[in-house]
């Protein structure tokens, strides 16, 4: 490592480099992909803020911005869903806390590869700007939305955005896909080979359990879609056919030089990949949900093992539902019954977890700490956007509901709503050992409450105009006359998303208050058992110091009888075994 | 500050409660014939799905404010027999809700319409749709995209003029069907992905390039529906509106001989 590095004293400033911006050190590798997805957050709740702004007051004036045009709300649409997906879920979660909390909780010092672990996020940094760089572009950001479908996205003329704006959206998630592929390998790595003496897997977190089966995912998942990406790139550059078939017309002028092409191939590859990407957003905040409702309800994790199986069926049967997607595409209808009957499948080990998130707090006497209110948050949000999923994977439901706002309301709840509740409630949980200080607990449960309303306010309704038959991504309701009708719903949902994300700003000033002027943490304030609570608070640059511990126990030994704390650090000597 | 939090959660729930009971916005009365069909198995669903979700919310809330009343936590880390009871429970419901609507899919897609079904082709294009009539011969006319010229000059859909069975076509910009009749709908993308979305029928189907998707619809009401598009196809997308108007056997039998007489 390098702090042990024989190279003698480097001056000052480059120190300062390697220590806080070049590091190979995993801790500050994790805070530096929770700050890119502060700021992807903050970038992408404002373009939502927009979008939902232009859709009931279309001639509101926004300062700085001016008049908001329907090709403008597209872009910011596929902005909002490309960072919200690619740079918020599925970066904090995994690469924020993972790459902070994974080693430490296998009782190791360092990722498998620390060099690579900071080539990844260097790597995601860098699609990043190149995503937001196509605001700035001739034809602004691609008007195609987060899918992307072909032909819209393969042809230029087919709108705005579908230029320049299109190739930079290829290229910066191409980007994005190299640096997840290149973090999961260092994921895998870690898990399989740098656990503790006595870490059996079985004695793993439920946190590292869903980083393991998260990073498997991404290493299956954004392989393909980065060959597909590489696919439409040449489909449109390189004259290919693998999307566009002939004959089309594209305004006013048909289209040469293309031929056979098959625009159903796009849908096929990007939800293989799109699909398991929407486990690959919630499974740690699964992990993590069942981590601290064991841990503040001073209980142990209800079923464990079925936690786990749960977790491992979920990620294998991630990639045999992608057809779901497609019911309405087009695809042979008895292939759509087929991704039917495995999209009910899915949905049985899901609900075992709401079931055994229930059976933890069950007999418990919780402590309410903002994380605990988060975690329950959690559940209650991933109970209503879940049971919309068996109506979705209904195809004879679905060819009305699909593309309406009844599906934005379900996967903003399953999959934003309670990822974000899973992400506030981690802040709040590790803020001790990543800054030293504790969050304010009174603001932290204002914030929760705030949000917890608001983010029911926004999306319950969206299932009744789903239900009235409104489609989603039009930057109009002007255009059809029983959409113009929803108006007042529409503004309604404004109005609670305006009030809710301004909520937000209390998470940002406890925050950042808290990094300087919060409460003094000790090494273990939450009393918890796992390997990461051993260590000071902040955590001491070595870690571990080259020392592993030795794991004696499983994670969750919480109110042992006959104990005099009421929990068992996994360390603790095997001889205080019950 | 706990008052006024419960207030703002008693006021959600009300207002979600109403809007769900008294549904101003909701689903438009069906007006074909699986539209019953389907509106059964929603109405299974929303009692279904809807009660999980509300024993659900109940359950929770039960257990955090039981909660308060205890001294200690209990250790109790699992209940393999609990587990065992509820994953086969929750299985048999949501299995018998999937393979109960089976037959819904199955009259919607497996079927293959009548043979003698009213045949019509649907086009979307960037931002209009077309519906074309094969007129008298039954033939479409072969479509060739050298062949076509801006919509205001006539031939926005590229029939070829030179092929015989094209001359006959009738190309609406509605799509206008006599009541109780089969209908066999085949959908083309012209230029992107666009779906052609009519809740009244309970139908959408995705238009795609360079596939044509057979469909089926038969129309149990007079009247006129909207016609929404419901795939992303550009900065149109929200106003690419179109009309059904469903019409008893007669009326449609004299427009379409109207129409094809101006042809």
């Amino acid at each position: 490592m390098q702090e042990r590095s024989p190279i003698t004293a480097p001056r000052a400033t480059s120190r300062f480099l390697r220590r806080y911006i070049f590091s190979t050190d995993h801790k500050v590798i994790g805070l530096q992909y929770f700050f890119l997805s502060l700021a992807a957050v903050l970038v992408g709740s404002g373009l939502s803020l927009l979008m939902r702004i232009h859709l009931v007051w279309p001639k509101a004036i926004i300062p700085l911005i001016g008049e908001i045009k329907p090709e403008d709300y597209l872009g910011y649409l596929t902005i909002h869903g490309t960072l919200m997906v690619f740079f918020v879920l599925s970066t904090v979660p995994q690469n924020g806390f993972g790459t902070y909390f994974l080693p430490l909780e296998l009782g190791t010092s360092e990722m498998a590869f620390p060099w690579l672990n900071m080539l990844s996020f260097w790597t995601t940094l860098a699609s990043f700007f190149v995503l937001i760089s196509a605001f700035f572009v001739p034809g602004g950001a691609s008007i195609a939305g987060w899918t992307q479908y072909p032909p819209l996205s393969a042809i230029a003329a087919a709108g705005p955005g579908q230029g320049m704006g299109t190739d930079l959206w290829l290229i910066s998630i191409g980007i994005f896909c190299i640096g997840s592929v290149m973090s999961a390998i260092n994921f895998v790595t870690t898990t399989v080979k740098q656990r503790a003496p006595g870490m059996r897997w079985l004695r793993m977190p439920l946190t590292c359990w869903s980083w393991f089966v998260t990073a498997i995912l991404s290493l299956l998942a954004f392989s393909v879609l980065l060959a597909a990406l590489l696919l439409l790139m040449l489909d449109r550059h390189a004259g290919t056919n693998f999307f566009v078939p002939g004959g089309l017309i594209v305004s006013g002028r048909a289209i040469t030089g293309h031929n056979g092409g098959s625009p159903l191939l796009w849908q096929h590859l990007f939800w293989f990949f799109g699909h398991p990407e929407v486990y690959i957003a919630i499974l740690p905040g699964m992990g993590l949900t069942g981590h601290l409702l064991s841990v503040f309800s001073r209980k142990p994790v209800f079923g464990y093992k079925a936690m786990v199986a749960a977790t491992i069926a979920i990620g294998a049967m991630g990639f045999m539902v992608w057809g779901h997607h497609m019911f309405v595409s087009g695809m042979n209808p008895y292939v759509g019954f087929t991704f039917s009957t495995l999209t009910t499948a899915i949905a049985v080990p899901s609900a075992i977890k709401v079931f055994n998130w229930l059976g933890t707090i069950y007999g418990g006497k919780p402590r309410f700490s903002t994380p605990f209110l988060f975690s329950a948050g959690f559940v209650s949000l991933f109970v209503a956007g879940g049971l919309t999923g068996p109506i979705l994977a209904q195809p004879s439901l679905d060819i009305y509901l699909h593309d309406t706002y009844f599906v934005v309301a379900h996967f903003h709840l399953i999959m934003a709503m309670a990822g974000l509740f899973a992400v506030f409630a981690a802040t709040h949980f590790w803020f001790p050992k990543m800054f030293g200080r504790m969050m304010d607990e009174r603001l932290g449960a204002i914030h929760f409450w705030i949000t917890f309303v608001g983010a029911y306010a926004i999306f319950m309704p969206m299932h009744l105009l789903g239900a009235a038959g409104h489609p989603r991504r039009y930057s109009e309701l002007t255009g059809v006359q029983y959409v113009s009708a929803m108006e007042p719903l529409q503004r309604f949902i404004t109005i609670a998303a305006i009030v809710t994300i301004a909520g937000q700003l209390i998470f940002l000033v406890n925050l950042f208050l808290s990094m300087f002027k919060g409460r003094v943490a000790g090494s273990n304030p939450w009393n918890c058992t796992t390997l990461e609570w051993t260590l000071p608070s902040p955590t001491p640059v070595e870690g571990f110091a080259g020392i592993k511990p030795e794991v004696n126990h499983g994670p969750y030994e919480y109110s042992v009888p006959g104990m005099e704390t009421d929990f068992l650090p996994q360390n603790a000597s095997a001889t205080r075994n019950h | 500050m706990a008052v006024a939090l419960l207030l703002a959660l008693l006021l959600v729930t009300a207002g979600t409660l109403y809007l769900f009971v008294a549904h101003p916005w909701w689903f438009p009365a069906g007006a074909s014939a699986y539209a019953p069909a389907v509106d059964h198995e929603f109405h299974t669903a929303f009692w279904l799905l809807g009660g999980l979700f509300i024993a659900a919310q109940i359950v929770l809330l039960v257990l955090l404010l039981r909660s308060w009343r205890r001294k200690k936590s209990s250790y109790y880390p699992g209940n393999w027999r609990m587990e065992v009871a509820w994953t086969t429970a929750i299985a048999a419901l949501f299995f018998w809700f999937h393979f109960a609507g089976a037959h819904v899919w199955s009259s919607m897609r497996l079927h293959q319409p009548d043979s003698g079904a009213l045949k019509v082709e649907v086009t979307g294009a960037q931002f209009v749709w077309y519906f074309r009539y094969p007129g008298p011969d039954g033939v479409f006319g072969r479509v060739n995209a050298q062949k076509f010229s801006k919509p205001y000059e006539g031939n926005g859909l590229g029939i070829d003029p030179d092929d015989p069975a094209g001359r006959d076509d009738v190309v609406s910009s509605s799509l206008v069907l006599p009541v109780g009749r089969e209908v066999e709908l085949d959908l083309h993308g012209q230029d992107v992905i666009h779906s052609l979305f009519i809740p009244a029928m309970r139908f959408k189907q995705d238009a795609v390039p360079g596939m044509t998707i057979r469909t089926r619809l038969r129309p149990t009401k007079v009247g006129n529906y909207e016609i929404a598009c419901a795939e992303l196809c550009g900065m149109g997308h929200y106003r690419m509106r179109g009309l059904l108007r469903v019409v008893t056997a007669e009326q449609f039998a004299a427009w379409l001989k109207q129409r094809e007489t101006q042809q």
